[in-house]
C-alpha cells in the first residue's frame, strides 16, 4: 500500500511486518521514531506476540537481543552514533556468536565534538565487528532492505545492520509502498535457529576458544560472509519478483555502461549524486555512479566488474579515517585494477553539512580535468581552518578547538544550507 | 517541474508538521513530495526551517531547498533575524503569518516589483485561535498557501490535517486552514483589481 510518512515509521511497520518476538529499544537520536513507533505498536496489539523491553543502555539494548536471540527469539533493535559504540562489545558478541539480529543504525557523526547529525562514521567504526552491513539509498529501500535483512540474517546465522541516513531518510516524509504481511510471510519463513538455549535439550553457547581453534572459528564467520556474497543478488532478485522492485543486492550501478568516470558512494546522497550525474550527461560527460548496498562483506568482485572500464573513480563518502582518509574508498582501491592514482577521496558531508548538486559538479569536473587532490573535503571552509592553525602558533594556551572556532563563526542562528 | 517550498518559524509553531502535512497534501494529489526538516538545533523559539519537494516524479535530490519557489513565513520576527529571502525565485511565493502589510514589516523594498499577487499575508495565529483554540499557525497557512500558490487543493489539506491530527484539533484546524484560504482569496482579488487600476 502507497503511503507518504516518515522514513522511521516506515522502517517501524516492516520491522513489524517480520513478525519480531523481542525489541530492545534504548533511545537515541535520529533512531528514537523508529522504536518509539513498534512501542506504540506493541502497545496497542498490533503486533502481537512481541516483548517490548525498555532496557537502561544500548550496551543492554544488546544484550538482551543476544539473549533473546539466542533463546530462539527473532529480535530486533535500533541505535545510532554513540549509542552504537557503547554496545560495541555486545556488537562483536552477536556476530562472534552467529545470532542473527537484526539492527537499524540511523548513521550520526560520532563525537566530540558532540554532534546529532548525519554521516556514516558510525557504522564504519564496526565494519569489521562480522556482521553484515546494508545501506539505504532511500525510505523504500530502508523499508525493503529490513525485510531482506531478517532473511539473509536467519538463513546465514549472522547479524544484520541496516543502515539508513539519520534525519535524512529518517525524517523524511516520501512515498513508501508498504507490503503487505502475506507478501512478506511468503518471503520471510518463521525463524528456525541453529542453535537455541533449550531446557529440553541443553547446551550451553559461548565456549572459550583457545589458539587450537579460534582461528578455525573467526574463519568460519568470514567464510560465512563470503558465502553471503554468492546468495545476497539471488535473494535480492528474489525479492524483487515477490514485490516488483529491484531494492538490495549488493550494489546498484546508474548510467555507468560507457561511463569514463564512475562515482562511488552509499546511503542517501546516491540521490543527489544522480541528479548531478543526469545534469553532466546532457552536457556530454560520459560519467556514471556505482551505488555500494552491500558494505559488509565487501563485493570485491561486483565492484571490480563495475569499474573495469572506468578511467577515473570518484569515491564520494560521509566518513573518515583520520590520518589516512577515505574508509569507503580504501576498500574501493581493492578492487579497481586502474592506475592507483585515478581513485579520488571526496570526504563530504560530515556532521550533517549539506551536500550540494553544485559542489558534487565541481568537484567531480576538477576530477574529471585531472586538477582534484587525492584526498578532498568537500565544501571545507579553509579560512576557519586557518584562523585555528594561526591560533595555535600563536598561543600555546589557544583553548578548545571546537569552541574557538564557533566563536569564530558568530552565533549560528537556522542557517537554511 | 519540481515546486520547492521553504518553512521558516520557530520551535513549537509547527514547522516541520506543515512541510509534512503539505507532502501528504501532495501524495493525496497523485504527485511525488518529500518533506524534511533542517538539520539546526530544534528548541522551543528557536528559528527552524523546513521543506517540501513537490515534483510529477521521484524525487532524489537531498540538498537542502535553497532556491524556493515559495516561501511560507510563520513568524514575521525572523524577517529581520534571519535570510528568509534566500534564494527565492524571481516569480517565487511569500506567505507571511502576520496582521500586517508587507510595507509595514518593513520588507516593503524586497518585496517591490515582484508580482504583487503572490505576495500575501494572513492573519494565521488569530485564525488558529479562533477556530482550534491554540496559536499554532501551521494549518492555517497551509490553508493560505493552497490559495496564494494554486498548487495544491484546499480540499487536500484538509485530508493531510486530518491524516495527521484526530477528533476536534483536525476539524479546528481545517476551519483555520478553510478561513486562511478565503483570506487570501479575497487579498488576491484585491491586489487584482490594484493592479488593472
Amino acid at each position: 500500500m502507497l503511503k507518504q510518512t516518515e522514513g522511521s515509521h516506515a522502517v517501524a511497520e516492516a520491522v513489524a511486518l517480520c513478525r519480531p518476538e523481542v525489541i530492545c529499544a534504548y533511545p537515541i537520536s535520529p533512531q528514537t521514531h523508529i522504536v518509539e513507533a513498534l512501542g506504540e505498536m506493541v502497545k496497542s496489539g498490533a503486533l502481537r506476540r512481541c516483548e517490548f523491553i525498555n532496557v537502561e543502555s544500548e550496551f543492554a539494548a544488546m544484550s538482551v537481543a543476544i539473549g533473546a536471540s539466542a533463546a530462539g527469539a527473532r529480535a530486533y533493535t535500533a541505535t545510532a552514533s554513540q549509542g552504537l559504540l557503547f554496545m560495541a562489545e555486545a556488537v562483536f558478541n552477536a556476530s562472534g556468536l552467529g545470532l542473527p539480529i537484526v539492527m537499524t543504525v540511523a548513521n550520526r557523526a560520532i563525537g566530540a565534538p558532540i554532534n546529532i547529525w548525519n554521516d556514516h562514521n558510525d557504522a564504519m567504526s564496526q565494519r569489521d565487528c562480522g556482521w553484515i552491513q546494508l545501506f539505504a539509498e532511500n525510505n523504500q529501500e530502508a523499508l525493503d532492505l529490513h525485510i531482506q535483512a531478517f532473511r539473509l540474517g536467519e538463513e546465514l546465522s549472522v547479524p544484520v545492520m541496516v543502515c539508513m541516513d539519520g534525519f535524512i531518510l529518517t525524517h523524511a516524509y516520501e512515498r513508501v509502498d508498504v507490503p503487505a504481511q502475506d507478501q512478506v510471510d511468503a518471503y520471510l519463513p518463521p525463524y528456525e535457529p541453529r542453535q537455541v538455549l533449550d531446557p529440553a535439550e541443553p547446551v550451553s553457547i559461548g565456549a572459550m576458544v583457545g589458539p587450537e581453534a579460534f582461528m578455525e572459528v573467526r574463519y568460519l564467520a568470514h567464510a560465512k560472509q563470503m558465502r553471503a556474497l554468492e546468495l545476497i543478488p539471488g535473494w535480492a532478485e528474489e525479492f524483487r519478483r515477490a514485490f516488483g522492485r529491484a531494492s538490495g543486492g549488493l550494489m546498484h550501478t546508474y548510467r555507468t555502461e560507457d561511463a569514463d568516470t564512475i562515482v562511488v558512494a552509499l546511503g542517501s546522497v546516491l540521490g543527489t549524486i544522480k541528479d548531478t550525474v543526469d545534469e553532466m550527461r546532457d552536457r556530454g560527460t560520459r560519467i556514471g555512479v556505482l551505488g555500494i548496498t552491500c558494505f559488509r562483506p565487501w563485493p570485491l568482485a561486483a565492484v571490480r566488474a563495475a569499474l573495469a572500464n572506468a578511467r577515473r573513480v570518484v569515491v564520494l563518502e560521509k566518513s573518515l579515517a583520520v590520518g589516512l582518509g577515505g574508509i569507503v574508498s580504501t576498500n574501493v582501491r581493492t578492487s579497481y585494477t586502474g592506475r592507483p592514482d585515478a581513485v579520488y577521496t571526496v570526504i563530504a558531508g560530515l556532521g550533517g553539512r549539506a551536500i550540494t548538486k553544485a559542489s558534487l559538479a565541481r568537484v567531480f569536473g576538477e576530477a574529471i580535468e585531472g586538477r582534484l587532490e587525492p584526498l578532498t573535503f568537500l565544501d571545507l571552509d579553509r579560512a576557519i581552518v586557518d584562523r585555528q592553525l594561526a591560533r595555535e602558533r600563536e598561543t600555546r594556551r589557544s583553548g578548545p578547538i571546537a569552541e574557538s572556532i564557533l566563536r569564530d563563526l558568530g552565533v549560528v542562528a537556522a542557517r537554511i544550507g | 517541474m519540481m515546486f520547492q517550498v521553504r518553512i521558516h518559524g520557530r520551535g513549537g509553531q509547527g514547522v516541520v508538521t506543515a512541510a509534512e502535512m503539505l507532502s501528504i497534501a501532495a501524495f493525496r494529489e497523485g504527485r511525488h513530495a518529500q518533506a524534511f526538516p533542517s538539520f539546526g538545533s530544534e528548541r522551543t523559539g528557536a528559528p527552524v526551517v523546513a521543506f517540501c519537494r513537490i515534483d510529477e516524479k521521484e524525487i532524489r535530490l537531498r540538498e537542502p531547498i535553497m532556491q524556493p519557489d515559495a516561501l511560507i513565513i510563520q513568524d514575521p520576527t525572523l524577517l529581520h533575524q534571519v535570510d528568509v529571502f534566500a534564494g527565492l525565485t524571481r516569480d517565487g511565493f511569500i506567505l507571511i503569518n502576520t496582521t500586517r502589510s508587507f510595507e509595514e514589516l518593513g520588507v516593503g523594498e524586497f518585496v517591490c516589483g515582484r508580482r504583487p499577487d503572490r505576495l500575501c499575508t494572513v492573519p494565521a495565529t488569530e485564525l488558529a485561535l479562533k477556530h482550534a483554540g491554540r496559536p499554532v499557525p501551521n494549518a492555517a497557512l497551509l490553508g493560505g498557501f493552497a490559495a496564494v500558490s494554486g498548487r495544491i487543493s484546499l480540499e487536500s489539506v484538509a485530508a493531510a490535517i486530518r491524516e495527521k491530527f484526530g477528533g476536534k484539533v483536525a476539524e479546528g484546524n481545517v476551519a483555520a486552514a478553510s478561513a486562511a484560504y478565503e483570506h487570501v482569496r479575497s487579498e488576491m482579488r484585491e491586489a487584482g483589481h490594484a493592479q488593472a487600476d
